[in-house]
């Protein structure tokens, strides 16, 4: 006992400068993951305040689960979020890799200076001005689409309510704010590749192609794997602005729209059905949680140096 | 060469390479042109390829600045032009009828960012630079502490229950703050940093002088770790000023709305803010038609101005910061 508080003293800058940021870990993370008890629970406000709700709520075992997978939703949120995902991590990828490829090979630099700054400049507006930039062009009476659509005489659409072509808009908008960071990424670490392995390429008369495809890629795949395996443990987790804002929370559109976060939100404050969405948080955090595991065991048995612990 | 598989490390091909150079006098060379540098077709067909990309990036902000001056007249009759039959400012003089609403939500996004980054840098560098240290006998136990919530999350419900029940923040500026300051995820990248950054020798020397810890962390870490840190500081401050999630779950109050959300309600507030029109004004009839489509474009036009103007001087920091530490060590 003596010498845990001789060590407590030893340490005590160190815990005074990691105690803000415990307290806050303790309150903002580990107690809503205690709060998490809640998806067995039918929760009751209690006058006694937030333990007292949490522990007096009655137990009510799995049927906030059973509730949950009783519906259709459980199985459409379950499918729409993992795969948006797929699709983004994939084409997510491809559009990354291949734009930082093409922006170091530009002959003019400064050019390449301009295109880097227009192409992330999508990553730091919001979803909520982002939804506004697609209602100009997808707004029923007055959208850009709808007016080129005038032009050569078809109808307008509704876009707003026709769900088939959303698919296609929440991946186009995801890659829209999305490739400019990503590109960025790997654009600084095409940017540290050790010249000479491009000297030695040129000298054994590689062209550009094949510089590309057999010193580019091969040292940005540590990278690749890293940032994939971060998405994959991701994959139950959506973006909920491009979910939400984006599409105006149409109803009409819930189908294709409606992800496990917006489906928890909705829950929760439309709804107020606290025990269902926390069952649904849970799931969510559960599935992720055994994800990430599992990917980063996988990569760790190929490639231990790209394993993330 | 070209049995090479593209998923082979770089060790391989570099000694492959080796191979080659060694048999060099059998490589025939077919191509006489420079192979440092693209064919000139193709480096035009690149240029448009990506000035292609990069105007889709930007034209929607360029589309609705247009659409914020254009009349609503023209907007009714033609839509959202991309050059307008009939230019105008009434969205502009409109939205100066309802400054005060506007000013109340810049006050209250500018009050949360400056506020919420200084905690933000201050608690996060404390962290993890505490960790960063081998004399700190906790350090592993602390870096787990703040790494499993990268694994694991609380979930919204239970966050919100807490912040709304538990710490009773629902409605106050506070609830636009706390729940943002902490990120596991920075907290790593920081501690990467500071472990790549200072070295042990100098602060060996500074202790020998008699400096406090504290006095080596803000005198001697702070000035050497600013590039890390500014890099902190400008991740919190772009998530403080476009938050609007916090404020949908925690904030009704109108005084307390910021930019971004009530960019959000901006329909519903659009009719909340004409029925608190000066009778007087409507009387002297400043707006035939009330400019609702334009005001919107220009509302979202004023709240993305400040970025917009400030982005191409913070972008290089931006980059910069991208590399600054890996997650790993």
């Amino acid at each position: 006992m003596k010498g845990i508080l001789k060590d407590i003293y030893k340490n005590r800058v160190w815990l005074l400068m990691i105690l803000p940021g415990t307290i806050w870990l303790l309150l903002f993370s580990y107690l809503p993951m205690f709060g998490q008890v809640l998806a067995f629970k039918k929760f009751r406000i209690d006058p006694d305040g937030f333990f007292a709700s949490v522990i007096n709520s009655e137990w009510v075992g799995w049927d906030n689960f059973k509730y949950l997978f009783s519906t259709n939703d459980a199985w459409i949120i379950t499918r729409n979020t993992l795969i948006y995902n797929l699709i983004f991590i994939v084409v997510g990828l491809i559009a990354a890799v291949a734009t930082a490829i093409l922006l170091s090979e530009l002959i003019n630099k400064r050019l390449s200076k301009v295109y880097q700054t227009s192409i992330l400049f999508p990553h730091f507006i919001s979803w909520v001005i982002g939804s506004y930039f697609v209602f100009t062009f997808l707004s029923t009476e007055h959208g850009l689409l709808n007016q080129f659509l005038g032009w050569f005489n078809i109808d307008s659409i509704s876009w707003y309510n026709e769900s088939k072509y959303w698919p296609f808009i929440i991946v186009f908008m995801s890659l829209w704010k999305g490739v400019g960071y990503g590109s960025i990424v790997y654009l600084a670490s095409i940017v540290g590749i050790d010249r000479t392995y491009y000297e030695a390429a040129m000298i054994d008369g590689a062209s550009k192609w094949k510089q590309i495809k057999h010193v580019t890629l091969p040292m940005l795949k540590p990278l690749m794997i890293i940032l994939t395996i971060m998405n994959i443990g991701r994959i139950f987790n959506s973006d909920f602005g491009l979910f939400y804002q984006v599409p105006r929370d149409s109803g009409a559109l819930y189908s294709v729209t409606n992800v496990i976060d917006t489906y928890v939100y909705r829950g929760l404050m439309n709804l107020g059905d606290i025990g269902m969405s926390t069952a649904a948080g849970l799931y969510q955090s559960a599935v992720g949680f055994i994800l990430v595991i599992i990917t980063n065991y996988i990569v760790r048995k190929v490639d231990e140096e790209s394993a993330l612990f | 060469m070209a049995k090479l598989e593209r998923n082979e490390s770089p060790v391989v091909i570099s000694s492959s390479l080796g191979e080659m150079k060694g048999g060099g006098t059998k490589v025939v060379r077919k191509k006489h042109r420079d192979p440092q540098h693209m064919h000139p077709v193709v480096n035009a067909i690149i240029s448009v390829l990506l000035g292609i990309l990069a105007f889709t990036c930007i034209f929607p902000f360029i589309y609705v600045i247009i659409i914020s001056f254009t009349s609503e007249e023209s907007i009714v009759r033609n839509g959202f032009q991309l050059i307008p039959k009939e230019w105008s400012l009434d969205a502009y003089h409109y939205l100066w009828s309802m400054k005060e609403q506007l000013f109340r939500s810049y006050g209250v996004t500018i009050f949360i960012t400056i506020v919420g980054t200084i905690i933000s840098v201050l608690m996060i560098t404390f962290y993890a630079y505490a960790i960063s240290r081998p004399q700190f006998k906790y350090r592993k136990f602390f870096t787990f502490l703040a790494f499993f919530t990268m694994l694991f999350s609380g979930g919204l419900v239970p966050t919100y229950i807490v912040v709304t029940q538990f710490l009773g923040l629902k409605d106050t500026i506070w609830a636009l703050i706390l729940p943002l300051t902490m990120n596991a995820f920075y907290i790593i990248i920081m501690r990467t940093f500071f472990l790549k950054s200072v070295s042990e020798s100098i602060l060996e020397s500074a202790r020998i002088d008699g400096a406090s810890e504290w006095r080596i962390f803000f005198q001697i870490i702070f000035p050497l770790s600013l590039p890390g840190i500014a890099t902190i500081a400008l991740f919190s401050t772009l998530g403080y000023w476009n938050d609007w999630f916090t404020a949908l779950l925690y904030i009704d109050d109108p005084n307390l709305v910021p930019l971004q959300s009530l960019l959000m309600k901006i329909e519903a507030n659009l009719e909340f803010m004409r029925q608190n029109l000066d009778v007087a004004i409507m009387q002297q009839s400043l707006f035939d038609t009330i400019p609702e489509e334009s005001a919107k474009m220009a509302m979202v036009v004023i709240a993305t101005l400040p970025i917009a103007i400030s982005y191409p001087f913070f972008q290089k920091y931006f980059i910069s910061g991208l590399t600054i530490g890996g997650v790993k060590e």
